[in-house]
């Protein structure tokens, strides 16, 4: 436990084995195997479980700072929804002349009468600036934030609101058309990434081997940071603050820090989730959306970033079957759902794994910090 | 001199029995080389914060703290009322006072805590502790023991000295950090010092009450401080256990300056040589222990009651 490896034997072995699945099978078998093969996969099962995946990495992120660190984050769908706008704004330029008004700009531009871009969507047609961005845009803006939040020792609750209404001030930011952004409709239509035609199977195939990929990588790198000294001082400074300044550390660099490469994750989940999904408009950042980023965290099991990804999976999976049988119920089914975790299992599903699979270690404590020895 | 080198002159002087034995036995034998290790602990020592940038802690005139009329009002309310009070480095000080009399808060003023509403507080000659943060102060090298144990429950006992001990702190060298074997050692070395090693890999959480106190003070001293601050370090704690939590603290003094909080009376007899006496935040009183216990103003607000 001292020398906590990156991962067990075991778990490399799992690990390995989602990784083909996700990268290399399951796209295969969305591309390669005539439709009517039994093991073929739906476009709309690549698509759902694609969309999914973005959602695991922002969990990720939000495990980080909420499970690890203490920080409830309830305006991570803002970082989340920037990301996916800086993309946004490339795939919108990609568009070209093939938009209702066959204008250079797009269509709500054209709506507007506008005549050229506004000046913050220059170099937008390049990807590798709008990659930039969406790394940047989410980074500097939690950075700042943060650093002002965590200077002034704001905490607990008092943060959790601000975070909440940073994400409500952005989304009527975004819903104004006269901020470039598309309004309410936001961005849509997309045709083409990088040149390749983004309805083609084999775009969409590809584009879920990426989201897998950096979804593997993300849980690699949370996984080096809650086990290494930075991580160790992290959930220190979510248990007793006072005594890790006591004992010279800075708590500031440390939340910052995490805070600032937390926000960075969701704008690349965002990014990779526009063009699977085909949409991006400012209901991203309404509120609920913040709060469900907690529920699937909570629901999984904090602190061990495996229940991250479980509780995004399960609650997400949940959804899709909810809103299609009884739409009209989800909201109370989800809210059902967080009161029963809320009560019965405070360390979520993983919790309630790993009791059954060690009744010897069930006390919240040891189950805590055996986290994500999945 | 290495930290480690330290403990293991004094280990080799000491016949291994049982934990506690060998821990008694190892603070007679430090204290037989407190004189020479004293000039020893006040060389200058890499400091590894940016922000503080004084080498060492100037005491060239003797006193390693001072605080000169400080106050503390909450809310109009005086905490502490022109309080002044000087530590001579290498000094163990009782400071006992009634509840309320604001010794947690004087601990508070000089961790960084608590700012003062007025008056000066000196760590040295030149570092103004009104002027640090917390995590400065306890770069500075103060060390301090909360009333309220306070560890980090989630982690095991060895991780807690981990995190304590005297290293760069900064975030982005946690990042890659590794222990050294000799870091490794010396964190071997505290757990066997407070009797803990076979709690080694338990979380801290689950230690017992005075276990958590012993665990608190190892951390104190993995971060190697000039001056250690110790708020009712007894509180909880056995018989057995104050006793020897006594040994240790007497151990501990001439290596290191230390103010120990008390309100158990008996425990203040078996470590002080200087006692001040707190009251309605101010110094009622200052001495020997004998001299405190005749004092009458005292005994009227304090020992009568
Ligand atoms: N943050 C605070 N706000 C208001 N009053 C406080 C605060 N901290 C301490 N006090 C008051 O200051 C006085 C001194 O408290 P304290 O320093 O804790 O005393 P002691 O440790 O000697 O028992 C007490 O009357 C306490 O109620
Ligand atoms: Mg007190």
């Amino acid at each position: 436990m001292i020398t906590q490896r990156l991962l067990t034997t075991r778990a490399w072995g799992v690990v390995i084995a989602v990784a083909l699945l996700l990268i290399v099978l399951l796209p295969a078998a969305n591309v390669f195997l005539p439709v009517d093969h039994s093991l073929h996969i739906s476009t709309y099962a690549i698509a759902l479980l694609g969309k999914i995946m973005c959602y695991m990495i922002v969990a990720l992120a939000m495990d980080l700072i909420w499970g690890y660190t203490g920080i409830l984050s309830l305006g991570h769908g803002l970082f989340f929804a920037l990301g996916g706008y800086a993309m946004g704004m490339h795939l919108m330029r990609m568009i070209g002349r093939e938009g209702q008004y066959q204008s250079d700009l797009p269509d709500f531009m054209v709506f507007l009468d506008w005549k050229e871009y506004p000046w913050y969507w220059s170099f937008t047609e390049h990807f590798w600036y709008a990659a930039l961005l969406v790394v940047l845009v989410p980074g500097a803006l939690a950075f700042v934030f943060g650093f002002f939040a965590f200077r002034s020792r704001i905490k607990g609750v008092y943060f959790s609101i601000i975070t909440q209404a940073l994400t409500f001030a952005a989304m009527l930011l975004f819903f104004r058309n006269d901020m470039g952004f598309g309004g309410n409709n936001g961005f849509t239509d997309f045709k083409r990434v990088l040149g390749y035609r983004i309805a083609e199977p084999a775009t969409r195939a590809t584009l879920f081997a990426i989201t897998a990929m950096v979804l593997l990588g993300a849980f690699l790198l949370c996984r080096y940071l809650v086990t290494s000294k930075f991580g160790r001082v992290l959930t220190a400074i979510r248990d007793a603050e006072s005594r890790v300044m006591f004992s010279g550390y800075n708590p500031l660099w440390y939340k910052l820090g995490v805070w600032t490469f937390s926000a960075v994750l969701c704008g690349i989940a965002g990014a990779l989730y526009v063009p699977q999904v085909g949409i991006i408009n400012p209901s991203e950042m309404s509120p609920a959306n913040s709060i469900e980023i907690a529920i699937w965290t909570a629901v999984g099991g904090r602190g061990t970033l495996i229940g991250a990804i479980v509780g995004a999976g399960l609650v997400n999976g949940l959804k899709s079957w909810f809103t299609v049988a009884f739409p009209e119920y989800w909201l109370y089914a989800l809210g059902a759902l967080f009161i029963v975790v809320t009560l019965y299992l405070p360390n979520g599903i993983v919790g309630l794994v790993r009791k059954r699979a060690r009744p010897a270690a069930a006390t919240p404590a040891a189950a805590a910090a055996q986290g994500g020895n999945a | 001199m290495k930290p480690t080198e330290e403990f293991q002159q004094t280990d080799a002087a000491t016949p291994q029995r049982d934990d506690r034995h060998s821990m008694l036995a190892l603070l007679r034998a430090g204290r037989e080389n407190m004189l020479a290790q004293q000039r020893e602990q006040w060389d200058a020592r890499p400091q590894f914060s940016r922000l503080v940038t004084s080498d060492d802690v100037d005491v060239t005139h003797g006193p390693i703290l001072y605080l000169e009329d400080v106050s503390v009002s909450f809310d109009g309310f005086k905490a502490l009322n022109k309080l002044s009070l000087t530590i001579d480095a290498g000094e163990l000080r009782c400071v006992i006072g009634p509840n309320g009399a604001g010794k947690t808060t004087m601990m508070d003023v000089i961790t960084g805590k608590t700012r003062p509403t007025s008056g000066r507080a000196f760590f040295g000659q030149t570092i103004d502790l009104t002027k640090l943060s917390e995590p400065q102060i306890a770069h500075a090298g103060i060390g301090r023991k909360f009333q309220k144990p306070t560890v980090f429950e989630r982690h095991t006992a060895f991780e807690n000295l981990e995190l304590a001990m005297k290293t760069d702190k900064r975030a982005r060298r946690s990042l890659t950090a590794k222990l050294s074997s000799s870091e490794l050692e010396r964190i071997e070395h505290c757990l066997e010092t407070v009797a803990l090693s076979a709690q080694r890999d338990k979380l801290a959480g689950l230690l017992s009450h005075g276990q958590k106190q012993w665990l608190e003070i190892a951390m104190l001293l993995m971060q190697e401080p000039k001056l250690l601050m110790l708020d009712e370090p007894v509180a909880g704690m056995t018989d057995e256990e104050t006793a020897r939590t006594a040994e240790l603290l007497k151990g501990l003094a001439g290596k290191h300056s230390v103010i120990v909080v008390e309100h158990d009376m008996e425990f203040v007899s078996s470590i002080a040589r200087q006692v001040t006496v707190l009251h309605e935040g101010s110094v009622l009183a200052e001495g020997t222990m004998d001299k405190i216990k005749n004092n009458e103003r005292v005994i009227e607000v304090y020992l009568g009651r």
